[in-house]
């Protein structure tokens, strides 16, 4: 159970927190406290995958390591949201909700910051670099913007 | 599977007594008009009832006993709103093996005044990975399936929206219907911007449901109050729950293995449908699904909605109901199609009546077409 002042730290953030964050992902989150984007990757069939989970997704082998990815990839999708979904974020609407594709193969959610929530300006592929958010001391959370920094 | 195909009907079909927003109904009770409506529909009664079958927040248990009944067969398979959809297979396999005689699919939701309704917790994987970004609730999700769409096949704003008019056509046709003003493409564009690439009008309703299915073996169903619907085929499958985790976003791997699974149970084919009932709780999930399953090629899924194709009197008449996007949508959907199509089949439609209806596919999608169920239901065996 969160103690008051985690709970009272919390209400104050623009953001939910991630949780609850399980033992199988603690590099992840350890490495993007270090400005690292982390991946768990296979010993036996050499591919990275994501979400962290203990067996490779791909080949099926309880092998797995953790790299440090490039940060680069690509936007796969994208949503402009001009309502909140969920009471916790406090991101003023517009904001763009975004999957992206990383250079190492394995997608993920995130936002995409640095340009203007607007669908004309927005393509699915135009390459995308990881910016690190802090969220509070033990919480960084990988955002993206346009590579080759903000449009 | 073969020996399966025809060798149960569906006999019974109904809604709760009432459906839209009901703030003075519990859950329970949505689902408990349902299954006496539709039990009453197939001449059984309730003490008949010896397999039930439900997905969401109440057990098969827990409906068993607000029922009191003692069923020898249960099944709470819940992989989403198309659960119900691939519960008629279970029951078939069910029935015909003996392990039940008279099979009960409910659904009860209270989706929209939340009334008898456990609060929703997130499970662990989204709150970990997606709430911190602003994710919560299926347009958050569906609509990176929709941009990636238009993004791989040039789809466009104004082809999904087609959709929703093709659906309210039919709404307006239904009396049970909530939304049956007619619409245009203008109207849904013009409509409030949810989340890009979704208005409002590309959105399903949030209502307050219950619906239910009665099956029993074939043999015993020409004994049954109405015409028995043959389910010919069914099949079913999974790919994902997390959306990043689907293969391509915009081809639902789940959606073609349970088709293909149903066509082939049943012996037929593409060109063999005369009526169709897709999960639409979003306006581009029916043109996906019909690429999905072969219907159509990928990008070409939103010209079955043009007019004079889907809409009333057209060729191939699709969501005669008014669908998720005008009839009702609870939150799992996936009743309602089928009993849809169990009317039509047996030519209890009224207005919104497809002539000479005789081969229906039902095809629903769970989650973010992360499950799959498909049926092939048939007015004759």
């Amino acid at each position: 159970m969160p103690d008051h002042d985690t709970e009272r730290r919390a209400m104050e953030l623009e953001r939910p927190l991630p949780q609850p964050i399980t033992p199988e992902a603690k590099p992840y989150w350890d490495g993007l406290r270090e400005h690292k984007l982390m991946l768990p990757r296979c010993r036996q069939c050499r591919r990275a995958f994501f979400y962290p989970r203990v067996l490779c997704p791909h080949c099926h082998a309880a092998d797995i390591e953790w790299f440090e990815a490039t940060g680069r990839g690509r936007l796969y999708a994208f949503e402009i949201a001009h309502q909140t979904f969920n009471k916790a974020f406090k991101v003023k609407p517009p904001y763009v909700l975004a999957m992206v594709e990383l250079d190492e193969g394995p997608r993920l959610m995130s936002n995409l910051i640095g340009i203007e929530p607007d669908p004309r300006r927005i393509r699915c592929d135009m390459p995308v670099e990881v910016v690190f958010h802090k969220l509070t001391d033990e919480i960084t959370l990988p955002l993206f913007q346009p590579r080759g920094g903000a449009a | 599977m073969k020996e399966l195909r025809n060798s149960a009907c569906i006999v019974g079909v109904d809604e709760s007594d009432e459906i839209g927003t009901l703030p003075n109904k519990s859950q329970l009770t949505l689902h408990l008009e349902a299954v006496r409506n539709a039990v009453r529909d197939a001449g059984l009664k309730v003490s008949d009832v010896d397999g039930v079958f439900t997905a969401g927040q109440h057990s098969p248990a827990t409906i068993g006993e607000a029922l009191g009944i003692t069923p020898r067969y249960i099944d709470g398979t819940s992989v989403g709103g198309c659960s119900f959809i691939i519960m008629v297979g279970h029951a078939v396999a069910a029935l015909h093996h003996g392990l039940c005689d008279v099979a009960v699919i409910s659904h009860g939701e209270s989706g929209r005044s939340g009334v008898g309704v456990s609060p929703r917790r997130d499970t662990a994987l989204p709150g970990q990975f997606e709430t911190p970004y602003g994710f919560g609730g299926a347009p958050t999700y569906f609509g990176m399936i929709t941009t990636r769409h238009m993004h791989e096949h040039g789809t466009t704003l104004e082809q999904w929206a087609q959709v929703a008019v093709s659906t309210r056509e039919w709404a307006r046709l239904n009396p049970k219907a909530r939304n049956r003003e007619p619409i245009t493409v203008a109207d849904v564009l013009a409509s409030r911007p949810v989340v890009y690439p979704f208005n409002i009008l590309n959105i399903c309703l949030v209502t307050d449901a219950g619906g239910a299915v009665v099956l029993t073996r074939a043999d015993r169903a020409r004994d049954c109050a109405k015409k028995p619907v043959y389910v010919r085929g069914a099949g079913e499958a999974t790919e994902h729950v997390m959306l990043t985790q689907m293969r391509s976003l915009t081809f639902s791997e789940a959606t073609r293995l349970s088709g293909a699974k149903a066509l082939a149970m049943a012996g037929v084919t593409h060109q063999d449908f005369n009526h169709i009932m897709l999960y639409d709780a979003f306006t581009s999930g029916p043109p996906i699904m019909l690429e999905s399953l072969g219907f159509a090629k990928p990008g070409e899924g939103v010209h079955f909605f043009e007019t004079g194709r889907s809409t009333p009197g057209g060729s191939l008449p699709i969501n005669t109901n008014g669908g998720g996007l005008s009839y009702t949508h609870s939150g799992m959907y996936g009743i309602f199609p089928i009993i849809e199509a169990t009317r039509q089949l047996r030519g209890d439609c009224g207005a919104r009546q497809v002539p000479n209806c005789r081969l229906s596919l039902v095809n629903g999608m769970g989650g973010m077409l992360s499950a799959a169920g498909t049926l092939v239901l048939a007015n004759e065996p």
